[in-house]
């Protein structure tokens, strides 16, 4: 039997506001242990906690990029559990009336991945163990997070990867988070269940807590998809379980069964007010909203004929998109600068980082003048291709490496000459051609375009040449 | 007059100074501790530099504030920097905080001359402060008798004259029951007129923080200092009454007093007696009596143990020996650490309600309770919105009885519970209440009575306890002990 799998998600996203979610220290990644932190977020008697507004609008704009509704009026909860790096023994969270409901991810392949809700949280410290003893750092103690749980609407571990791709896209494109998942400004819980192609009841899911890479969570779903499949066909039944994953062995574990789940005996907190959020601050914050990639995309496609494939890569991160949307002002063909920008820009940026950062010597505008000589028919492609590349060296403009003398085409007269010129200076190349070597003719084009300082038109210098040929 | 206003003439001009005055009150304490155990603090040293700076400001001739120089106390769950801490609880021993609770920083940048942390019941939780790792602080009117609490400590110091004022929380009557047993005034402000943070909570939708004086004008005072909004509580709006003091002394003619019937049921003799015979008191001076019902109070009782206890397990969940305070001796790792510490570190008051308080907020028993008395919660508030339709104050007793014998409160929990009866439903409404003293039992122990306002309308009930207090002041007697200015 064929076994489907159905998967949902739980993401964490630390918000990169500059202070925490209820004091005034910083959310800086780092520092010396127990040094980002004051008596509110270690929790001491009697502090009380003051919600950061900046907050409330971060996780606002996070809604509206998935197109989620805005709550009118929210509240925050307490959730109650022990551990030793949540100073207070509960963690401010939401539960019954979250910020944001609803919303949902698209994927290339059309599909929606629905979410269900996004709340606001504070995020715990971290233990370290260190010779045998342990330490806690209380300097993520307090960091605002955002939590994005999804339907369990995903049916492949392609569609998880790329739900957690687009779900960074977005939300580093609307400048929420840097989501690195890497330093665990975003991790994920996996939750996942297997059931016989073709039914509809759900099966009986575990849960992956805490993953931290998607090369790791399509390993950790990869293996637990085999583990209830077989389990399942041996006769087995899959208990309701929360597991981890050991990247080094590849496989997952519990943590702890249903039965051991934690009671998080969630109230509403007291010290806290109710949140109000007035439509006027929701138009703000819309009108304040980029054109979101999925959006940019579909123009890219539809309005400048750009392959999908490029315009997905020109809509992977925002500095890209935006260099791009200016450099193809009033340009002929916006597809022309699409394609310096992945082939000779892109080969000099290495790593994803340094794509997202598309830190390049040219200006956009620097750009748009290279292309509009092209468009004018000033200069030829070769001669713009290398100016390009002395432009991305030197970061001066395209008139400093292009000549007068350069611009301009070159008459009839002129190419009948230098045409004329390249056959009888080759006649080796000349007798090839007349014995059947078509490839022979690109010989003397090269000849006539380096004569003319690559200002004659090739396809011309070309049919101009075979003329010549074919009449001796 | 009052007495800080007493004092501070005195101060002004000059008759003592107020380094002479400190130490009276420092020499004071150390003659009667030993028998209220008001104080588990004392801190002569700071308070003689704050009244050094007081003198040299009165040398040199600049003018001085009402509450400047005037020596009070503190209820030892107020945050003072550098200053012992404890909530008379053995799992915060050793404890200071290193911040000021707010209501302390502005009495502070006001020179007032600290003295000490009061006693109180661990974490605020209890009748008697008997349940206070220190031992309970006892009734300046009878050493045999317990002073009340949960800030008994405030009250037996004020009632002793070992504190010009202090200052008490009041969760679900923790000032004004042990001024009440003690023969004071106890203010419970309206929830969110005075800023809660640095405050250690018990239960932080009811907790709030008040006077114990020895007169009205006292109250007032203290209340109009106070009661100001603070950025670092979310939940505080300040006085939004604007201030009292003003107001005292406005007439009554005309003012509706109600008597809910329910608050006099169960209540003791003496006590009704003396609750009407101040109604009459009223009548002569023009007030108007109504009487009506209130049937939603036989529910406030269990709504407060409900919703008090549930807070405060999540509240005392911090405590774990991880941070500051008493940590366990011998343990195996940090599980049991953290259950040893506080196995050792609580009280058996205190584990109750923590056990009852997280078991109302349980998987499947929520709905049944913690959702319950939050919604039977908002149909209280309505029931009180409605009788301020008919009354511009309700006038009730503040505890069923007088202050208990030693040793009484602890032997039955449920019994004592019962007696919070009449203070409760004022911390679930969120409203103000002021109790004062209105007569005595045969045995001469006081019996108070309380006037509970609109919200933020403490300026009525300052004003109705005023006029009481000018009518009847032989109920408003002293103790043998402390200072006698």
């Amino acid at each position: 039997m064929k076994y489907e799998l159905v998967s949902g998600f739980e993401t964490h996203i630390e918000l990169s506001t500059k202070t925490k979610i209820f004091c005034g220290c910083t959310t800086q990644f780092g520092g010396e242990p127990n040094t980002h932190c004051c008596p509110v977020c270690i929790g001491l008697p009697g502090t009380l906690p003051v919600l950061n507004k900046e907050v409330v609008r971060f996780a606002i704009k996070a809604g509206l990029a998935v197109h989620g509704k805005i709550a009118e009026v929210a509240k925050m909860d307490r959730k109650n559990y022990c551990y030793p790096d949540l100073a207070k023994a509960y963690q401010i969270s939401q539960l019954y009336a979250p910020l944001i409901i609803g919303g949902y991810i698209e994927l290339s392949n059309g599909r929606k991945i629905r979410l269900h809700h996004i709340h606001i949280e504070e995020d715990a410290g971290k233990l370290i163990h260190r010779h045998g003893d342990t330490y806690v750092d209380y300097n993520r103690g307090g960091v605002p997070l955002i939590e994005i749980v999804s339907e369990p609407d995903i049916r492949s571990i392609d569609e998880a990867k790329e739900y957690v791709e687009r779900l960074q896209q977005v939300m580093r494109w609307v400048g929420i988070s840097d989501c690195k998942m890497q330093e665990g400004s975003m991790r994920c819980d996996v939750n996942i269940s297997v059931r016989p192609e073709g039914t509809e009841a759900f099966g009986t899911r575990t849960e992956i807590k805490n993953m931290n890479s998607i090369t790791n969570i399509a390993r950790a779903m990869e293996y637990e998809y085999e583990r209830q499949v077989d389990l399942i066909e041996s006769g087995g039944k899959v208990v309701q379980e929360t597991l981890r994953f050991d990247d080094v062995t590849g496989t997952t574990s519990s943590m702890r069964s249903k039965e051991d789940a934690h009671d998080y005996r969630y109230f509403r907190d007291p010290d806290l007010v109710t949140i109000n959020i007035p439509r006027e601050e929701v138009e703000q914050l819309k009108a304040e909203m980029p054109e979101l990639p999925a959006d940019k995309f579909e123009r890219y496609v539809d309005d400048y004929e750009i392959p999908e494939k490029d315009a997905a890569l020109l809509t992977k991160y925002r500095r890209i998109s935006e260099y791009f949307d200016e450099a193809i002002d009033g340009v002929k063909s916006p597809k022309t600068v699409s394609n310096f920008i992945i082939g000779q820009m892109f080969r000099r940026l290495e790593t994803e980082a340094d794509k997202e950062v598309f830190d390049v010597a040219v200006s956009p505008a620097q750009l748009n003048e290279l292309v509009k000589l092209l468009d004018s028919g000033k200069i030829r492609n070769n001669l713009a291709k290398s100016t390009l590349e002395k432009m991305l060296d030197s970061g001066k403009g395209a008139l400093e490496f292009i000549s007068e003398s350069d611009m301009g085409g070159i008459d009839e007269n002129a190419l009948l000459e230098l045409c004329k010129a390249a056959v009888e200076g080759n006649p080796k190349a000349v007798e090839d051609y007349k014995s059947g070597k078509a490839k022979a003719i690109k010989a003397l084009v090269g000849n006539v375009m380096k004569n003319s300082r690559g200002k004659a038109d090739a396809m011309a210098a070309e049919a101009k040449i075979a003329e010549l040929i074919n009449n001796m | 007059m009052g007495l800080i206003n007493d004092i501070h003439q005195k101060l002004i001009n000059k008759e003592i100074s107020c380094t002479e005055l400190t130490k009276s009150y420092l020499e004071e304490i150390e003659k009667s501790n030993d028998a209220l155990n008001a104080y588990v603090c004392v801190t002569g040293d700071e308070a003689l530099k704050t009244a050094e700076a007081v003198d040299k400001k009165l040398a040199s001739g600049e003018e001085l504030g009402l509450l400047e120089g005037v020596p009070m106390a503190l209820k030892d769950n107020m945050s003072t920097n550098g200053i012992s801490t404890t909530c008379c609880s053995k799992i915060l021993t050793g404890y200071k905080p290193i911040f000021d609770a707010t209501v302390w920083e502005i009495l502070k940048s006001q020179n007032a001359v600290m003295l000490g942390k009061t006693n109180m019941d661990e974490f605020a939780m209890g009748s008697s402060c008997e349940t206070s790792y220190f031992g309970g602080a006892m009734n300046p009117f009878d050493i045999n008798h317990v002073a009340g609490g949960s800030s008994g400590g405030a009250a037996s110091a004020v009632g002793g004259n070992i504190a010009a004022y202090g200052l008490g929380s009041d969760t679900g009557g923790s000032i004004r029951q042990p001024a009440s047993f003690c023969g004071v005034v106890g203010l419970k402000p309206t929830y969110g007129a005075v800023s809660r943070y640095g405050l250690i909570a018990y239960a932080s939708s009811l907790d709030q923080i008040g006077p114990i004086t020895k007169s009205v004008e006292d109250a007032s005072i203290v209340f109009d200092a106070i009661a100001k909004p603070d950025k670092r509580d979310s939940t505080c709006l300040g006085a939004k009454g604007g201030e009292t003091y003003p107001k005292l002394n406005n007439d009554i003619k005309g003012m509706k007093i109600g008597i809910a019937r329910e608050y006099l049921d169960g209540v003791r003799d003496d006590v009704k007696e003396a609750v009407l015979d101040a109604a009459k008191v009223y009548e002569s001076m023009g007030a108007q009596i109504v009487y009506f019902d209130l049937p939603i109070l036989k529910f406030a009782l269990p709504v407060y143990y409900i919703i008090a206890c549930a807070e405060a397990s999540s509240n005392l969940g911090r405590y774990d020996g991880i941070r500051y305070g008493f940590k366990a001796e011998r343990y195996t790792g940090t599980h049991d650490m953290i259950c040893r510490t506080r196995s050792e570190g609580f009280g058996e008051e205190v584990k109750r309600r923590i056990l009852l308080g997280t078991y109302v907020l349980s998987a499947g028993y929520y709905d049944a309770y913690y959702k319950k008395a939050t919604d039977l919660r908002g149909t209280i508030i309505k029931a009180f919105n409605d009788a301020f339709e008919r009354c511009d104050v309700i006038l009730a007793p503040t505890v069923p009885m007088t202050a208990f014998e030693k040793g009484h409160a602890t032997s039955d929990p449920i019994e004592t519970y019962l007696t919070d009866i009449c203070t409760v439903p004022v911390n679930i409404a969120g409203l103000p209440g002021v109790s004062i003293p209105c007569g005595f039992n045969a045995k001469g122990m006081p019996i108070g009575m309380q006037l509970i306002g609109k919200s933020f309308d403490e300026a009525t009930i300052l004003n109705a306890a005023y006029k009481y207090q000018q009518a009847a002041p032989e109920k408003f007697t002293d103790t043998k002990w402390g200072v006698k200015l």
